[in-house]
């Protein structure tokens, strides 16, 4: 179970190697990886517009919001353990942003939760994204789907 | 006192990243700040002037506009997050 936010790039098998190693009765590992991407798709942008992304976060409300974040999918589900990687600062296209993964007996539990978590982080987290573009910079706006998806969370829950 | 922290392009309009400042009179939740805030002009005025997406946290927990404030707080003001 953690939680961490930092500056430096992950090395993927190995956070996930790590999550399971010496747990055997962990039947499933479900793991999203969110990358920067080099245009805006709904823009109709060419390939290479964005040539940069800057994460800005608010350091102290960030560890607390995903760790509350964390403990409520472990209420939800029944996780053997789970992990939250989420970079900030300059990124540039095709890099890593964040890893959420989830690992448990089976795979229903570790899909679900690992779904939530993006959805929750997306709507929850203080992050924001800076675009630098051919255009000059840019902030992502927020988008309606991702306040949706995280809605039907709630939904279910009520 | 309380401090006040802006993110993203509040940041950039109100041209600072963090300040402190005595707790103006009168004002006794988020909503009030905000009005004092918008009535310092410039880029004050400019950040906040649709606060339909401005979102706020007092002492790093979301909260809203008629959450309280009080001396030794720390509010922050930031568009809605895209994370992830």
């Amino acid at each position: 179970m953690a939680v961490r936010v930092q500056e430096a790039d992950f090395d993927l098998g190995a956070e996930l190697r790590a999550l399971v190693a010496g747990n055997h009765a962990i039947g499933g590992l479900c793991s999203f990886v969110g990358l920067v991407r080099d245009l805006h798709p709904k823009a109709g942008e060419a390939a290479g517009t964005v040539k940069a992304l800057t994460l800005q976060h608010y350091p102290g409300m960030t560890e607390k919001q995903l760790a509350a974040i964390e403990a409520e999918a472990r209420t939800r589900w029944p996780l053997a353990d789970c992990l939250i990687i989420h970079r900030h600062g300059k990124m540039e296209p095709g890099e890593q942003i964040v890893l959420v993964a989830c690992a448990s007996a089976h795979r229903e539990a570790a899909f679900e939760a690992c779904q939530f978590l993006m959805d929750w982080l997306k709507t929850k987290a203080p992050f924001w994204k800076l675009e630098d573009t051919e255009n000059g910079d840019r902030w992502v706006e927020s988008r309606t789907a991702d306040a949706q998806a995280a809605a039907r969370w709630t939904d279910q829950k009520a | 006192m309380i401090k006040l922290l802006y993110f993203a392009w509040l940041r950039s309009k109100i041209g600072q990243a963090e300040e402190q400042i005595a707790l103006p009179e009168g004002v006794a939740d988020v909503g009030g700040l905000i009005v004092h805030l918008q009535a310092r002009g410039g880029g004050y005025a400019d950040a906040l002037a649709n606060i339909d997406v401005v979102k706020v946290a007092v002492n790093q927990e979301y909260a809203p506009f008629s959450h309280p404030v009080k001396p030794g707080d720390e509010v922050a003001l930031f568009p809605p997050v895209t994370g992830g």
